[in-house]
């Protein structure tokens, strides 16, 4: 019998796995398990039971929705993964797990092999050096990236793509593994309960149909928690409609990490941002015009700021003397341009494209022209509305760059999340040395199933694993393959394990509906439905979160600038708002959604303050500044913070993990200029 | 409202509960009004809050009427441009409007095989339970992605 809004029906289900989100992630957890649930059938007759439940549909979920114009990462057989390890330590400024990265440069192609026979259409490149679509190519004979075809490289680790479909082709490959009845789309997954015999180990997980009046609760032996990173938990520099208009997918709540601190997994550098220097307003991808098209970016007055301010590089080594500086450095030689007040920034595609055209056919400049707009229209098609309203043609009128609103994440050039164990064959440490571990957590990199966080049985993949930035769409998929297995084995080695709630179904469902309790009980109190002292609307909510977020923790109104007094104040207010969470008002089902989307967000800003409070430098000079600690301080902070949260005190510990390097970086580095 | 719905196109998906947009948008923000309280169309479904719209395009995209386009970020964009695909299936095809009139036509694959024709285990080999603990995929051994790189290089081995 269908629930009412005013009492809504508990569906419960007992699940082996459950698989929470469905981006590429999940798609790619989807489709490894399902292969090695069928060993296990086949050997041993035990069938796992699993479930994915998506907040969306699966065909258009995740980063991903709306497709790409390139696959970021594949390594191909001529780089080596610790190459790849390195370029992510090196753009995240040293402090990433090279077990992480090095274990997803290894695994991380035969994804991409798999996308191409599956139907992605993949850029190649002919015995003359001439490119040729995806599906061009296959109709010309070229070889797939499997046997020997050349992709063409828009930069050493990216290679372009007709992505279009990317999602709808990966999620196509990942239902058909699993089989409709293992996929409930439209739930959101807001709670994650854990173990009545073990707070330290996961039960299961809950959530509401965001089209009935459904609260569904599942009990489960190993969970998935890959549901994205954090978008909208600064104010946006668009504070209107444009206000969807964010860089990274607006549907990124926050849920991976507000949900898993609240389970009591440890998470790692929090205090890790992305700022990226994207086409203004619009944030079309910037990469295929530097890589590609080889345009360069310059201040209002023609200079090349990355040439005239380069010796800034220098205030930073060994990280400035990279051949290619990490992003924030990048960005913190732009932001000196505008802050000197000679922006605007723009991209000079202008030069670019006249340069391309000496040496082209007519033909041949058509097919440039073609590709440049494919590139935003693959997956930024609102770069391209900006454009036409504008009357912006490239090869006519430059278009302005700049710094957007901060983002986190932990898959593309960002390394917010999860502290998880890894792989066990890299040498990686097996003990730590700092003083200040809650004694319950574990020593050293690995313990026992690869992506496990430190609570039992709760696994993450994409922009959940932290500490090993830049696997982007391709390796969020490989990583959700490595950790499937563990997921896997994880189950047949804890047969006698039965979970059970630390909280009662009733407390469970009550908790969720909590937001339209509120507004049911006090909606006629006053004669405007979102004016009223007893509730505070999701909408505004978020507004106040942005609102101390940019103005405290280093937004765009402060030039990312912040120190320990506005971060104290910060501390102040984020505690307040996450007290007015609790009367969080919804109105209909789909303010449900927005109102635990919100709650999500503040516990993961709050994360994000705390780490950056704890951490006393500037470890990413132009993502972020600590203008108390304007400095990378080597000695004392070439390390990682991490963190855990305490969800019956409502209160966060930090702490120091020692980071060890398990490739050598100093093939990064020219020599050390004096300073 | 960065999406926007033709009411002269919209059928509503002829009466089903759910429509095409609803069933895609990544944000839920696509709703169908039954009986038209919310916005004076029956049976047409709308974009209920434009302020959370990414401009992704999917609903655009899957529209059998072809009666979603957009009309891009109001507080950003001047008016007078459009950006609308056809969506087949093994292409797309943009029409691309300045606000000054001039026009563009763009084509681009977006998949090499049919839509549904996907065999995700075909050819792949049934891996056993005993490798479970090993490094890789189990198509490691068949989909030549798996780099093993140069032992050399693990300085802590």
């Amino acid at each position: 019998m269908a629930g009412t809004f005013e009492a809504p029906e508990v569906v419960q289900e007992d699940l082996d796995i459950l698989l929470i989100g469905g981006g590429m992630a999940c798609c790619g957890t989807a489709y490894e398990i399902v292969r090695w649930a069928d060993a296990v059938k086949a050997e041993t007759g035990r069938e796992l039971k699993i479930k994915m439940v998506d907040k969306a549909a699966v065909d258009r979920s995740g980063a991903v929705a709306q497709g790409l114009s390139a696959i970021n990462t594949y390594i191909g057989p001529d780089l080596d993964p610790a190459d790849y390890a390195r370029m992510v330590s090196n753009d995240l400024m040293g402090i990433t797990r090279d077990d992480l990265t090095y274990d997803l440069g290894r695994n991380v192609d035969d994804s991409v092999h798999l996308f191409e026979e599956w139907g992605l259409p993949i850029w190649k490149t002919d015995a003359d050096g001439v490119r040729h679509d995806g599906a061009e190519a296959q109709k010309e004979g070229i070889p797939a990236l499997k046997d020997g075809g050349k992709p063409v490289r828009s930069g050493k680790w990216q290679i372009m793509i007709n992505g279009e479909s990317y999602k709808w082709i990966v999620a196509e490959a990942a239902k058909k593994a699993l089989g409709l009845d293992r996929i409930q789309e439209r739930v959101f997954i807001v709670h994650l309960i854990n173990d009545k015999n073990d707070p330290t180990r996961i039960a299961g997980a809950a959530g509401f149909s965001v089209r009935e009046n459904k609260i569904y609760i599942y009990k489960a032996k190993a969970v998935m928690l890959a549901a994205g990173g954090c978008v909208n938990l600064f104010r946006p520099r668009s504070v209107g409609e444009g206000s969807g208009r964010a860089w990274y997918p607006v549907w990124n709540a926050g849920s991976t990490y507000a949900m898993a601190a609240e389970a009591g997994a440890e998470l790692t550098m929090m205090e890790n941002r992305f700022v990226p220097a994207r086409f203004k307003d619009g944030y079309g991808p910037v990469g295929a015009w530097f890589l590609l098209f080889k345009a360069k970016a310059i201040n209002a007055y023609g200079e090349d700021y990355m040439v005239k301010n380069k010796e800034m590089l220098n205030d930073y080594p060994p990280y400035g003397q990279a051949a290619v500086p990490a992003s924030c450095l990048r960005n913190h030689l732009m932001l000196k341009e505008m802050k000197d007040g000679h922006g605007p920034i723009y991209m000079d595609t202008v030069s670019a494209l006249a340069k391309l055209r000496e040496t082209l056919t007519p033909k041949e400049v058509k097919h440039l022209e073609s590709e440049a707009w494919e590139d935003f229209l693959d997956m930024c098609i609102g770069q391209c509305g900006i454009w036409v309203g504008e009357n912006i043609e490239p090869e006519k009128k430059m278009s302005e760059l700049m710094p957007t609103e901060p983002y986190l994440l932990g898959s593309h050039s960002g390394c917010c999340g999860i502290w998880v164990s890894g792989p066990t064959d890299l040498g990686a440490p097996t003990s730590e040395e700092y003083d200040g571990i809650p004694a319950h957590l574990p020593s050293g990199w690995s313990w026992g199933y690869r992506s496990m966080t430190t609570v039992k049985g709760l696994f993450t993949a994409g922009d959940g694993v932290g500490a090993s930035g830049h696997k982007f769409s391709s390796g969020s998929h490989a990583e959700g393959r490595l950790a499937a297995k563990a997921m896997v084995k994880y189950c047949l080695d804890n047969p006698d394990v039965k979970p059970e709630f630390d909280e009662t179904t009733e407390q469970i469902a009550e908790t969720i509906w909590k937001p339209v309790r509120n507004f049911l009980q006090h909606k006629d109190y006053t004669t405007a439905i979102d004016v009223n002292p007893h509730y505070i609307t999701p909408k505004m909510l978020q507004m106040r979160l942005q609102k101390i977020m940019d103005e405290y923790v280093a937004g765009c109104s402060t030039y990312y600038n912040t120190n320990d007094k506005m971060l104290g104040v910060a501390e102040e207010k984020l505690e307040l708002l996450k007290e007015d969470s609790w009367k969080m008002r919804a109105k209909d089902l789909h303010e449900l959604l927005r109102a635990w989307e919100n709650y999500h967000r503040i516990l993961t800003a709050e994360a994000h303050m705390k780490h950056i409070l704890f951490r006393e430098e500037s470890r990413y000079p132009g993502f972020y500044y600590r203008t108390d600690k304007n400095f990378v301080d080597e000695k004392n902070w070439h390390c990682f913070v991490n963190s855990i949260y305490d969800k019956k005190s409502h209160q966060w510990t930090c702490f120091k993990r020692k980071h060890i390097d398990l490739v050598d970086k100093s093939k990064l580095f020219k020599a050390a200029a004096p300073h | 409202m960065p999406t926007f719905v033709r009411t002269e196109k919209c059928d509503g998906c002829k009466g089903q509960d759910k429509t095409a947009c609803m069933y895609i948008c990544p944000h839920n923000l696509m709703k169908l009004d039954k009986d038209g309280s919310e916005t004076g169309h029956a049976m047409k479904a709308f974009n209920q809050e434009p302020e959370q719209c990414w401009e992704c395009y999917s609903c655009v995209k899957i529209c059998p009427q072809g009666a979603i386009e957009c009309r891009h970020y109001a507080d950003i964009v001047p008016l007078g441009g459009s950006v609308q695909p056809l969506r087949g299936s093994d292409s797309i095809m943009w029409t691309i409007k300045f606000r000054n009139g001039t026009l563009k036509r763009f084509k681009f694959p977006i998949r090499t095989t049919a839509e549904g024709s996907i065999d995700p285990f075909g050819g792949k080999p049934m891996p056993k339970v005993a490798d479970l603990s090993a490094d890789g995929v189990f198509t490691k051994a068949v989909m030549g992605g798996y780099r093993a790189g140069n032992p050399a290089e693990l300085i802590r081995k």
